[in-house]
C-alpha cells in the first residue's frame, strides 16, 4: 500500500510542499501568532479535518496544556481530546493500539524530561512496529515534546533528548523554530504515517511571529536557508535558530557574513541545502542545546567532512551544552550556547 | 469534581472529629492508644509544626513572587497528612518524599533553605540525607522514588535491621507520593517488589484530590487504597486532614514495618489549597465550591480546637504565631542573602572520580570566560 493510499483524506488539502509557490493563492492570509497558538491553530485544523485525529496527554483538556498549546480544544472536540492518567508508558503505548485501530494519536509528554517512562514503548514498539508488520501496519503517530531551556525551571524541564530518538531507526524527528512552520508542520507531522517525534522549542512559545494560513513553504523534511551569508555556515534547530540569526546580526556589525540554516528536521536530515551552503562558504559551525558527545551535531559533523572534505577551510565545529547534566537554573545561560559561544567557534573557524 | 472522598464503604480512620473531639468509634479502636501514649508537649508539638509549615508555605510564596525563586510547591492544607505521620517515624527509619513534602523534611531536621534553594535555582536538591533526618532528595521525576524507597527497604532486609524485635534499632522506610503518581508504572512495580520481598515498609499516600488539573477520577475508579490488595499488601485509609489519625496509623504499619510485618499502604484524603505550583491556575479546572467545602475542613484549625478542649490557652496560641513568624523572618533573610551557585557545580561530582571530559570542560569554560576581560 503506497503512502498515498491511507494519508488521510484532508491531508489533501495540504498545499503541495517545497513547490507550493506556484499555487499559492492570491488572497494570502497572514496572521501574527505566537508559537504556541500557531500550534494551537494547527493542531485544531487537523482535528477539524480528520475524525480520527486525537489528542492524548496529561493536562491538555480544561487547562489546556501546562503551556496552553491545546487550550480550547477540548471544548471544541469533546473526548477526542483527552486528559490521559499520569502515566508516559501508558500514554504512548495506547497510542500505538489506536494507531492499529485506525486513528491518528497526536500525544503530548509535558516536558522533555518526562519522556523517558515512554522511552521503551517509542524506541521498541512504535519506531519498530511498521518494520515488524513489515509495512502492512502503519503507526502515524504524533509526540510532541516540549524541549530546551532558557525558562528557568527545575531538573528535568529544561532538556535536549532528541539524540536519543534520532538513534533509533523508524522515527522522524522534527523541530519548528518559528511559528508559520509550527502551524504547518505539525499538520504535516499529523499527516505522515509514520511515526514523528515533534520537539517544540518552548522558550519560543510566546514569540510571535507571522503565519500564512494558506502557503505552507516548505516540506516537513526540508532544512532552509533562513540567512544568507559568505564566509561562515552554521546551522541548528527549534530555538537554537534565533541564537544563531542573532549572531550572525552580530557578526555583520563586525564585517563577518554568517550563511544560517534552520535544520527543521532532525532524522531524516536534508542535507542538500547545507552542503551547498558549506561549499561555497568552506566552514561550518553546528549548534545544539543538548551535550555534544554523541549528539546530532556530531553526526552532520562527520557526515559533512565526508562529503566535502576538499572544500572545507576548517575542521567544522561544534557548538552544544556541557557534557554535564543540566544544571540548575541559576547556571543555564552558561550551559546553553548563546551568540557569543557560537562566534567564538565562528572566529576559531575562520582563524585556519 | 475530584471525587477524592471515595471509600469502599468503610469509614476512612478518623481520630478528631471535625469539630475537634476525639471519635471513638471502631474504626479508630486499633489506633487510638497511639495517641494515648502521646504528652502534652508531643500534643503541641503537632500543632506547632502545622503553623510553621503553613507560615513557611506563605513566606515562600511571597518570596517566588517577588523574583527569589523560579518556582515554589505549595503544602497547605495537607499538613495533617505530613506532620502526623512524619512524627510517627523513628530516628532510624528512612523518609522518600515526593516534591511536596516540606513539614517533613522540617520535622526531620532539613533546614528549609534546601528547599528554597532548590526551588530558586541554586541546586538540584543537594542535601545529604545522613545530615537530614534521613529525608531524601525530593524527586521530580513522578512516581519513580516509589522504587527507591522499595530497594532501600530491600537493603534493611538484607541487613537483617528489621525483624529483630528490638524497636529501638529496627528500622523502616516511609515513601511519600500523591495520587496521580499511582498511574505510573514504577508505582505498581514498587508494590510488586514490595510485596514480593515482605520489604519493611509504608507507602504514604497523599490523595489531594488533583494531579494538576486531572481529578483522581481519571487515575482511579476505585479508592485507591483498594489497589494494593491485589499486589497482596494491606492498607487503609484515613482522614488526612486528621493530624492525630495520620500519626496514630502511620505509628502502628511503621511499627508492623520494623517488626517484620512487610509492607503496606497509607491512603490519606486531604486537599491541595493551593495551586500545583506558582506557575499553575487552579480556576481553570476546579470550582470554588469544591475549594471551599475543603477549607472548612481545615486541618489546623480542627486540631487547634482539639488542642483547646484540652485546655489549651491563648497564651500557647500566641507562642506558636511568634515562632511560626520567626521561622519566616528568618528563611526570608537567608534567602535574601543567597548567592548564587558557582559555575564549578556544571562540572563537579557528574562523577564520583575524577574525569577527564568534566576537567577539560571545566577548563574550557574558565578560559573562554576569562577571555571576556574584565576580571581584573
Ligand atoms: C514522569 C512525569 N510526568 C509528568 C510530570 C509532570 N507533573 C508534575 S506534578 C504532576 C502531577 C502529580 O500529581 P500527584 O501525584 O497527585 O501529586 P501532587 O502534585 O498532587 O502532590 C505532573 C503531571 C512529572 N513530574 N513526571
Ligand atoms: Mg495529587
Amino acid at each position: 500500500m503506497s503512502e498515498q493510499d491511507t494519508s488521510p483524506a484532508w491531508a489533501e488539502t495540504l498545499p503541495e510542499a517545497g513547490d507550493g509557490r506556484a499555487s499559492r493563492s492570491a488572497a494570502t492570509d497572514i496572521v501574527e501568532l505566537p508559537l504556541a497558538k500557531a500550534l494551537n491553530a494547527g493542531l485544531r485544523k487537523a482535528l477539524a479535518g480528520d475524525p480520527k485525529v486525537l489528542l492524548m496527554g496529561e493536562d491538555i483538556g480544561p487547562l489546556g496544556g501546562v503551556f496552553r498549546v491545546t487550550e480550547g480544544l477540548q471544548a471544541e472536540f469533546g473526548r477526542r481530546v483527552m486528559d490521559t492518567p499520569l502515566a508516559e508508558s501508558g500514554i504512548v503505548g495506547t497510542a500505538i493500539g489506536l494507531a492499529m485501530r485506525g486513528y491518528r494519536p497526536v500525544c503530548e509528554i509535558q516536558f522533555d524530561g518526562f519522556i523517558f517512562p515512554g522511552f521503551d514503548q517509542i524506541t521498541t514498539q512504535l519506531a519498530k512496529m511498521t518494520n515488524r508488520h513489515e509495512g502492512q501496519v502503519q503507526m502515524p503517530v504524533v509526540i510532541r515534546v516540549p524541549y530546551g531551556g532558557h525558562i528557568g525551571a527545575v531538573e528535568h524541564h529544561q532538556e535536549s533528548p532528541e539524540a536519543y530518538f534520532a538513534h533509533t531507526p523508524g522515527l522522524r524527528l522534527v523541530s519548528p523554530s518559528t511559528p508559520h512552520d509550527a502551524y504547518w508542520m505539525i499538520q504535516e507531522a499529523i499527516a505522515s504515517n509514520d511515526p514523528v517525534m515533534f520537539f517544540e522549542p518552548k522558550s519560543r512559545y510566546w514569540h510571535k511571529g507571522p503565519v500564512d494560513l494558506n502557503f505552507n513553504q516548505s516540506s516537513l523534511h526540508a532544512s532552509k536557508v533562513v540567512r544568507t551569508g559568505t564566509e561562515v555556515t552554521v546551522v541548528g534547530h527549534g530555538a537554537m535558530v534565533n541564537v544563531l540569526l542573532q549572531a550572525a546580526e552580530i557578526a555583520q556589525g563586525e564585517g563577518t557574513s554568517i550563511e544560517v540554516i534552520d535544520l527543521r528536521s532532525l532524522s531524516p536530515i536534508d542535507y542538500e541545502p547545507l552542503l551547498a551552503s558549506v561549499q561555497k562558504t568552506g566552514r561550518l559551525v553546528i549548534a545544539s542545546e543538548a551535550p555534544g558527545f554523541a549528539s546530532l551535531p556530531s553526526e552532520i559533523a562527520a557526515t559533512v567532512t565526508e562529503r566535502l572534505f576538499y572544500s572545507l577551510e576548517a575542521p567544522v565545529l561544534r557548538v552544544t551544552g556541557f557534557d554535564a547534566p543540566f544544571p540548575p537554573a541559576k547556571l543555564e545561560t552558561i550551559y546553553l550556547p548563546d551568540a557569543d559561544r557560537v562566534l567564538e567557534a565562528v572566529d576559531r573557524a575562520l582563524a585556519y | 469534581m475530584a471525587d477524592n472522598t471515595q471509600t469502599s464503604g468503610d469509614k476512612p480512620v478518623q481520630l478528631l472529629s471535625p469539630d475537634g473531639a476525639l471519635t471513638t468509634d471502631d474504626v479508630g479502636a486499633e489506633y487510638v492508644h497511639y495517641v494515648d501514649q502521646l504528652n502534652d508537649d508531643q500534643l503541641r508539638r503537632f500543632h506547632r509544626d502545622m503553623v510553621v509549615v503553613r507560615r513557611f508555605d506563605v513566606e515562600a510564596a511571597n518570596l517566588q513572587k517577588q523574583g527569589q525563586m523560579g518556582l515554589w510547591v505549595p503544602s497547605m492544607g495537607q499538613e495533617a497528612a505530613q506532620v502526623g505521620s512524619a512524627h510517627a517515624a523513628k530516628t532510624q527509619d528512612h523518609l522518600f518524599p515526593a516534591y511536596r513534602e516540606h513539614a517533613v523534611g522540617m520535622i526531620r531536621g532539613l533546614d528549609l533553605l534546601h528547599i528554597v534553594e532548590l526551588l530558586r535555582g541554586n541546586t538540584h536538591g543537594g542535601w545529604n540525607p545522613a545530615e537530614t533526618g534521613n529525608f531524601h532528595l525530593y524527586t521530580l521525576v513522578i512516581g519513580s522514588h516509589t522504587l527507591h524507597a522499595t530497594g532501600y527497604a530491600m537493603g534493611i532486609q538484607f541487613d537483617g535491621k528489621a525483624g529483630t524485635g528490638n524497636p529501638d534499632t529496627d528500622e523502616a522506610v516511609m515513601v511519600y507520593f500523591g495520587d496521580g503518581a499511582t498511574s505510573q508504572g514504577d508505582v505498581s512495580e514498587a508494590f510488586v517488589f514490595a510485596a514480593s520481598y515482605q520489604t519493611p515498609q509504608v507507602f504514604f499516600l497523599q490523595n489531594n484530590g488533583w494531579a494538576i488539573s486531572v481529578p483522581v477520577s481519571v487515575q482511579s475508579r476505585t479508592p485507591l487504597y483498594l489497589r494494593s490488595a491485589g499486589f497482596g499488601i494491606p492498607s487503609v485509609q484515613i482522614d488526612g486532614n486528621d493530624v492525630l489519625a495520620s500519626y496514630a496509623v502511620a505509628a502502628k504499619h511503621l511499627d508492623d514495618a520494623r517488626s517484620g510485618k512487610g509492607p503496606s499502604v497509607i491512603e490519606a484524603l486531604t486537599y491541595r489549597i493551593g495551586a500545583h505550583t506558582s506557575s499553575d491556575d487552579p480556576t481553570k479546572y476546579r470550582t470554588n465550591a469544591e475549594l471551599q467545602s475543603w477549607i472548612a475542613r481545615d486541618p489546623i484549625s480542627r486540631y487547634e480546637a482539639y488542642l483547646r478542649h484540652r485546655g489549651e490557652g491563648d497564651a500557647f496560641f500566641a507562642d506558636v504565631a511568634t515562632e511560626a513568624e520567626d521561622v519566616a523572618a528568618d528563611i526570608r533573610r537567608r534567602t535574601l542573602a543567597l548567592e548564587g551557585p558557582s559555575t564549578d557545580k556544571l562540572f563537579d561530582h557528574v562523577y564520583s572520580e575524577q574525569h577527564p571530559v568534566m576537567d577539560a570542560q571545566k577548563q574550557w569554560l574558565a578560559q573562554y570566560e576569562s577571555s571576556f576581560g574584565g576580571l581584573a
